[in-house]
């Protein structure tokens, strides 16, 4: 590893933000790592007349490095289980925990130094700054945990390389493909090492080949150790995926097992998009 | 058990300058009404400082240490003249060094020929007077010469600036003469007019000695003027009507013209309060201006509110962010309405040549108003927008 690495060289993020669970949860006793991601029992109703139960007692667990699939037809509730992944809504009933944190005793203040630290999004629409270069749109990845402007650029030009843009970092959103674009937006989400990426539907916007060298680029992220939850409507898709969690009308009628090898996913992995695959910077050990 | 970081003054002013920097045409133009406000207050507020300096500096050059000394009134409600050695007993007190005195003529008047009916008053005055009064009054001749000591003899006129206008003389042309109690008068000069006594304006003035020959003046004088070291003005003043006339100093009138024109200058005018409620009015329209486009700004960028919100802002974060957005916007037509302000005035003063002053309560109530708009204006569309939902910000683009 370059000791040089900006990514290297900065105080952890995790260490600056002090996220702490309350009451701490046992590591389990069967020598696996703790999940990443935990949802338990989890129900959500909107209220209206007549209420929809936009989920009905859904209960995963995400292990560090996993690369699961969530995959489901329109209403069936996938967006609204990556807003409680995401922590961008609480559950009416059951558990969501992020890293051993009980969503639920968190506060909105608290919630929100998780989303800066541990969960990195990628939204299907990108959600780029037009106006502002690649490094300082990856860099806005971190504008929140309190880093340095210079550190931030630092390691957003490092997250550019990690997605095959170095060689950009001044051009502007507007001089890009969709893919390119994704691309960035991917960067954003990787700059701040989070625990777990959110990837809602992030093919969606984009036309079969570039879709797939998306996939291409999560599947190689997966490879460096990234756990990496994709959201898609897609079967064929998730289906490249080592694991599918399926849903129907608010509820996982499917849940392959997640220990098929990280080898499942066919694309091969473009040179210029790979991370190392002993990049230990995405490893799974590296979680509190 | 967390720490939220606080946004960096940098890039608290990255994100707050991010709606100004992407709609620059909506920016200006919303801040437009903040900058005519501004500007109308910052204006009103210099030019009556400037008027006001302008004064004082026309004061000090002419100086606040002439007295006058006139002749009053008996409790009879009779004139009581002056007697002829007055000015030279003033002119033995310590502390004075100049004197000078002019005499009215009596029931004389001038006119441009003798072809004019007495009857047509012009509210001139004739008066004599001693050679020296441009001096002590700090006046100067707009055109010609003053009296000397050979024309004091002779029929010879100089006409204050007013007396000069109503006669309708414009020029001086040798041989150029007026019609002064029954005789041709010369005229030798016009002056300019004279701040400090205006009376003198419309006075005809001809030397002594040709007011007692040719007009008939029985010498004595009217006015006195005196200048006394600055340091004992009043005391001077104390002592003057006692000096000038011992035997019935109560028939005396002694006053300090300066203190008319310090009064004027320190009189606010009446139409600044107008002028002010005007760009307060302006102001209000500004920050409604404001507030208008704060609102749209968040409903137009919920989907930026959204992504802040998973990047981790907090909703404190976001309305400091819009709350810094409106104050910047605030700020800007604020710079813009103080420029303004400023250069108007420099300008109006300039060509009146006064000083220019813009007080500090001008420009800092302007930004200090600016200020205060950009919060208040802002403060609700920023409460909007950090109460939005995150998730509601994202999906309903």
């Amino acid at each position: 590893m370059n000791p040089m690495n900006p990514m290297n060289s900065e105080p952890n993020i995790q260490d600056m933000t002090r996220i702490t669970c309350d009451p701490p949860r046992p590591q389990p006793d069967n020598g696996e790592p703790r999940p990443v991601l935990e949802v338990r029992n989890v129900t959500r109703t909107y209220a209206g007349e007549p209420p929809v139960r936009a989920l009905r007692g859904v209960s995963f667990a995400v292990r560090p490095g996993e690369l699961v699939a969530v995959v489901g037809p329109s209403g069936s509730g996938k967006t609204t289980l990556l807003h409680l992944m995401g922590t961008l809504d609480r559950p009416s009933t059951g558990t969501v925990r992020i890293t051993g944190c009980d969503v639920a005793a968190m506060s909105d203040r608290q919630l929100a130094a998780l989303r800066a630290t541990q969960i990195g999004f990628v939204f299907q629409q990108f959600f780029l700054s037009e106006h502002s270069t690649l490094v300082d749109n990856v860099a806005d990845g971190l504008l929140y945990t309190g880093i340095r402007s210079a550190d931030r650029r630092a390691q957003a030009l490092n997250a550019l390389g990690l997605v095959g843009l170095a060689d950009r970092p001044d051009a502007r959103p507007t001089q890009l493909s969709g893919g390119q674009r994704q691309r960035v937006a991917i960067a954003r989400a990787l700059v701040g090492r989070p625990s777990i990426v959110l990837a809602d539907e992030p093919t969606g916007n984009l036309d079969s080949a570039t879709g797939a060298s998306i996939m291409e680029l999560l599947g190689a992220l997966h490879d460096a150790g990234v756990t990496i939850v994709v959201i898609t409507h897609d079967r064929s898709l998730a289906d490249r995926l080592p694991r599918r969690i399926e849903m129907l009308d608010g509820c996982i009628i499917a849940d392959t097992a997640s220990v098929m090898p990280a080898q499942a996913i066919s694309v091969p992995v473009d040179s210029a998009n790979a991370v190392p695959a002993d990049d230990s910077r995405f490893r799974p050990g590296r979680q509190p | 058990m967390t720490i939220n970081a606080r946004l960096r003054p940098g890039d608290l002013a990255r994100v707050a300058s991010v709606g100004v920097r992407t709609r620059k045409l909506r920016a200006a133009l919303s801040a437009l009404g903040i900058a005519i406000g501004v500007a109308a207050i910052v204006a009103v507020l210099g030019l009556s400082s400037s008027s006001q300096a302008g004064l004082l500096a026309q004061i000090s050059k002419l100086g606040t240490n002439l007295l006058t000394v006139t002749n009053g009134q008996s409790f009879s409600g009779q004139t009581v003249e002056l007697p002829r050695a007055a000015p030279g007993m003033i002119g033995r007190i310590g502390p004075v060094t100049q004197v000078q005195e002019t005499g009215t003529v009596k029931n004389t008047s001038a006119y441009r020929s003798p072809l004019i009916p007495t009857t047509d008053g012009n509210a001139l005055s004739v008066d004599a007077t001693s050679l020296g009064l441009l001096q002590t009054l700090r006046t100067t001749m707009a055109q010609g010469s003053f009296l000397n000591a050979e024309t004091e003899h002779e029929p010879v006129a100089v006409l204050g600036a007013a007396a000069a206008q109503r006669l309708g003389i414009d020029r001086v042309f040798s041989g150029e003469r007026v019609w002064v109690g029954g005789q041709w008068f010369y005229v030798a000069g016009v002056l300019n007019p004279a701040a400090l006594v205006p009376s003198i304006d419309s006075s005809v003035l001809v030397g002594f000695p040709a007011a007692q020959t040719y007009l008939g003046f029985d010498g004595n004088p009217s006015t006195i003027y005196v200048r006394a070291d600055t340091d004992d003005v009043a005391a001077v003043q104390a002592v003057l009507a006692d000096t000038a006339n011992p035997e019935d100093p109560g028939g005396v009138d002694v006053s300090q013209p300066s203190a008319a024109l310090v009064a004027q200058a320190d009189a606010q005018s009446a139409f600044n309060g107008l002028f002010l409620g005007l760009g307060a009015v302006a102001l209000l329209v500004g920050a409604v201006g404001v507030a208008n486009i704060m609102v749209i700004s968040v409903l137009e960028r919920r989907s930026e509110i959204g992504l802040r919100r998973a990047l981790g802002a907090t909703r404190g974060h976001i309305r400091v962010q819009f709350l810094a957005e409106a104050i910047l916007l605030s700020l800007l037509g604020g710079t813009v309405g103080v420029g303004l302000g400023v250069l108007s005035t420099a300008v109006y003063a300039a060509t009146k040549g006064w000083a220019i002053v813009v007080p500090v309560l001008a420009w800092g109530g302007g930004f200090g108003a600016a200020l205060l708009i950009g919060a208040v204006a802002g403060l609700l569309p920023a409460l909007r927008a950090a109460r939005m939902s995150p998730t509601e910000a994202l999906w309903t683009v």
